[in-house]
């Protein structure tokens, strides 16, 4: 992947410095970004140098201590913008019923019910590309958490990610199950191929996931955020798999969504009971980042459905 | 618990109130209507309410079905 097309003038200047191997990112460190979409294409790329990186782009860059500022501001303006978003308290009473109920109560316009009865094809495969920003690197956030839990909290989240992964077999990484759709439907299936096309509430959704991820301190949010996420997902990937195939999309994608309906059916639990359920018993004090994670979860995807349907509906 | 304590015996079974039953391991399940379908997954969901359309898996319809009819 080569890095994004800037959209303002701190991502121009951040691209352009990392592009050239500049030996300084100073210019960087004095503008301000020009809008909330700026900020986080920004940070999005800075993210990306921890995952997979860019091919016109040095790896030295990674741990570069002037990015590292960078992306440390752009990460507190994000992070204390998410914590006023979410103006909800952390339910009391038994932890897994309140989470499950947490959830149940919310309620937020459903792209899945769109897709599954309305939406055209070329609907639908707008939402695929947009999708794929977070499937192509699908679990990939929440591994970051894996070596700042509790051993039991561990062992648990290593139960759900193995499956995410495809239990050792490459054919079944979900991810992979992802880009095999992709290709099948005529869309481009590497890696951030569509990240040029994506609106804000895409780039905060998964920007959201690697600020959880990649901070030890936001682990219960990262944890939260992962239950939330597989609360909401089998009856909208049984809805998606339908819409799918009335709309006569190959099977590769809307395998993609069956697997989802079985797997996330299991992963809701395991998130939960096992994962999320472990971690407030050994870390009470993170119940209510817990739960910041599951509110943040539900309430950036509602952002995104609530823009791509408006745009729809125009 | 203490990460150097021993933690309680894992399960095999885990019967999640008002939804599936997890099941561990590799197994041969048998749905109500006499088919049969093995694990493939770490951690399976068995339906207990009764109401998936993905017999004998959860698919998650437990969760909007009227609470007296749970399991
Ligand atoms: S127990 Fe989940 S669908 Fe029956
Ligand atoms: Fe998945
Ligand atoms: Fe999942």
């Amino acid at each position: 992947m080569l890095i994004p097309k800037g959209r303002g003038a701190l991502s121009d200047t951040v691209f352009e410095l990392m592009r050239t191997d500049a030996s300084s990112f100073a210019p960087a460190l004095r503008t301000l970004a020009d809008h909330d979409e700026d900020l986080h294409i920004t940070l999005w790329a800075l993210y990306e140098l921890h995952y997979r990186g860019f091919e016109d782009v040095s790896d030295d860059l990674e741990w570069h201590p002037e990015l590292m500022d960078l992306r440390r501001s752009l990460e507190n303006t994000f992070e204390q913008t998410l914590r006023d978003r979410c103006d909800e308290s952390a339910p009391e009473g038994d932890f897994a019923e309140a989470m499950f109920a947490a959830v149940a109560d919310h309620d937020g316009p459903s792209l899945a019910a769109f897709i599954h009865r309305e939406a055209t094809a070329e609907q639908a495969l707008e939402l695929l590309r947009m999708r794929s920003i977070y499937h192509l690197k699908e679990s990939d956030p929440t591994t970051w958490v894996i070596p700042r839990l509790p051993n039991t909290t561990k062992a648990a989240l290593m139960e759900l990610q193995f499956d995410e992964y495809g239990c050792g077999d490459p054919n079944r990484l979900h991810a992979g199950l992802f880009a095999r759709g992709m290709n099948r439907s005529g869309l481009r299936s590497e890696y951030g191929a569509y990240i040029d096309d994506v609106p804000l509430e895409v780039l905060e959704q998964n920007n959201a996931m690697s600020l959880f991820g990649l901070h030890r301190r936001l682990r219960g949010a990262a944890l939260g955020h992962l239950a939330a996420f597989e609360i909401t997902s089998s009856i909208p990937s049984r809805k998606m798999a339908q819409g799918l195939s009335r709309l006569g999309l190959p099977a590769e994608m809307i395998g993609y969504y069956d697997e989802h309906v079985e797997a996330d059916a299991v992963h809701e639990q395991l998130a939960v009971r096992t994962i999320c359920g472990s971690l407030v018993e050994e870390e009470p004090g993170l119940r209510d980042d817990i739960f910041f994670g599951v509110f943040s979860c539900l309430d950036l995807e509602d952002r995104f459905a609530n823009r791509l349907l408006a745009e729809w509906a125009a | 618990m203490i990460d150097g304590d021993a933690a309680p015996q894992q399960p095999d079974i885990i019967l999640c109130p008002g939804g599936p039953m997890l099941l561990r391991g590799d197994h041969v399940v048998q749905s109500p209507d006499g088919t049969s379908a093995r694990t493939t997954r770490p951690v399976s969901a068995v339906c207990r309410c009764g109401k998936s359309a993905s017999q004998p898996w959860c698919d998650g319809t437990h969760k909007v079905i009227p609470r007296k009819d749970l399991p």
